[in-house]
């Protein structure tokens, strides 16, 4: 478990367009100098929002890294719901699902 | 006195990301009631706009959060997030070191405030910006008080902090437009996006247009999490510009708008 620097790979990513560059010319090199667990770089490398949120990356981070990885509002609400359905509840940190994976509070 | 403006303002990323799919007048509505106070803060013709905003990892993070933070750079860029998501164009904002440094050293006699020669906008920062300085005129002083990566600073800290912006805006000759950031009641950027506790958003609006401090102060973050979600906690920002006016509010838009993820929030407040 090391939320803390998945985490800071992310915000190293999200703010940095050379960071940007580098993962996605080889998303697995780039997150080779954090300690972070294989369920955590494979979550990175295929862009798995749904487990990230489950790991407990704040939802700050993480809604920065999907409109990154292009992925639109409905997609990223939805991959989250799917992730807590396939992973389980959000394991850590502050931006737990309180509503149910069938609610859509938005519409989206 | 130099303290000319000071008002609060919802910052959601949604307000431009997805305003095609809000309904059109809670759209049309909010972006007037932006315009209203843009025009306001133009009125009384600044010398910089001090944006209070409440950040989220475009500069700060647990290897080194600061409490509070003042911008003393000579240029801002931002947004960091992808332009045509947020759909607000990348611009360079220019500060104002010299003056931000006089801000810092009289705020340091009360707050230990840190200040930053370098920092990015995200959409805390840019969202305002694109409403109330559209065409990138005024010199900027970014101010942020950690709402994200608890221990948060206490609420009665975030009122000494608002203290000590009035008292260092009206140190200097410069006249200053405050403006706060943040949402009342929300859970975003989570599958709960749009959940919206509009009855404790009335109450704390009531606290704040009264200028009440001690209801203002009087919320526990249990309390807050509870009832207003983890973006709840940005009501620390509010709370400075209330301490900073020091007078009574006039609310000029109050709408929740799910697909926005919050109450949206427009008031100004008497300089007294």
């Amino acid at each position: 478990m090391s939320l803390y620097q998945l985490s800071k790979f992310l915000y190293v990513l999200n703010r940095d367009d050379g960071a940007k560059a580098r993962f996605r010319e080889d998303a697995q090199a780039a997150t080779r100098d954090y300690a972070l667990s294989d369920e955590e770089r494979k979550a990175l490398v295929d862009r798995d929002i749904g487990l990230l949120y489950v790991l407990g990356v704040n939802g700050q981070i993480l809604m920065h890294f999907a409109a990154f990885c292009g992925i639109a509002w409905a997609d990223y609400l939805q991959q989250m719901r799917d992730g807590v359905t396939r992973y389980g509840p959000v394991r850590a940190g502050l931006y737990a699902m309180t509503t149910g994976t069938d609610e859509k509070v938005a519409g989206v | 006195m130099t303290l000319v403006f000071t008002g609060i303002c919802s910052h959601a990323p949604g307000m431009t990301a997805r305003a095609d799919l809000a309904p059109p007048e809670q759209k049309d509505t909010l972006y007037a009631a932006m315009d209203g106070i843009r025009q306001a803060i133009a009125d009384t013709k600044p010398d910089a706009i001090m944006v209070v905003a409440a950040e989220h990892f475009a500069n700060f993070f647990m290897n080194n959060m600061p409490a509070y933070a003042v911008g003393m750079g000579e240029r801002y860029k931002g947004p960091i997030e992808d332009p045509e998501w947020l759909r607000i164009p990348v611009r360079e904002a220019k500060g104002n070191p010299d003056l931000a440094r006089r801000l810092v050293a009289e705020m340091l006699n009360t707050v230990d405030v840190a200040y930053c020669e370098e920092w990015q906008f995200d959409h805390g920062i840019i969202v305002p910006l694109h409403f109330l300085d559209p065409h990138n005129e005024l010199p900027v002083i970014p101010v942020n008080i950690n709402c994200q990566g608890p221990p948060l600073t206490p609420l009665k800290r975030a009122w000494a902090f608002g203290e000590a912006i009035r008292r260092a805006a009206d140190s200097v000759p410069e006249r200053i437009a405050l403006v706060a950031t943040g949402g009342i009641s929300h859970w975003p950027a989570t599958p709960d996006s749009g959940k919206i506790n509009e009855e404790w958003d009335r109450d704390f609006l009531d606290r704040w247009l009264s200028n009440d401090r001690d209801r203002l102060l009087a919320y526990s973050d249990e309390e807050t999490y509870r009832e207003a979600g983890q973006g709840g906690f940005e009501i620390r920002t509010f709370i400075a510009a209330a301490a900073a006016a020091g007078g009574k509010g006039t609310l000029q838009y109050f709408q929740p708008i799910p697909i926005f993820a919050v109450s949206c929030t427009v008031a100004t407040m008497e300089i007294a």
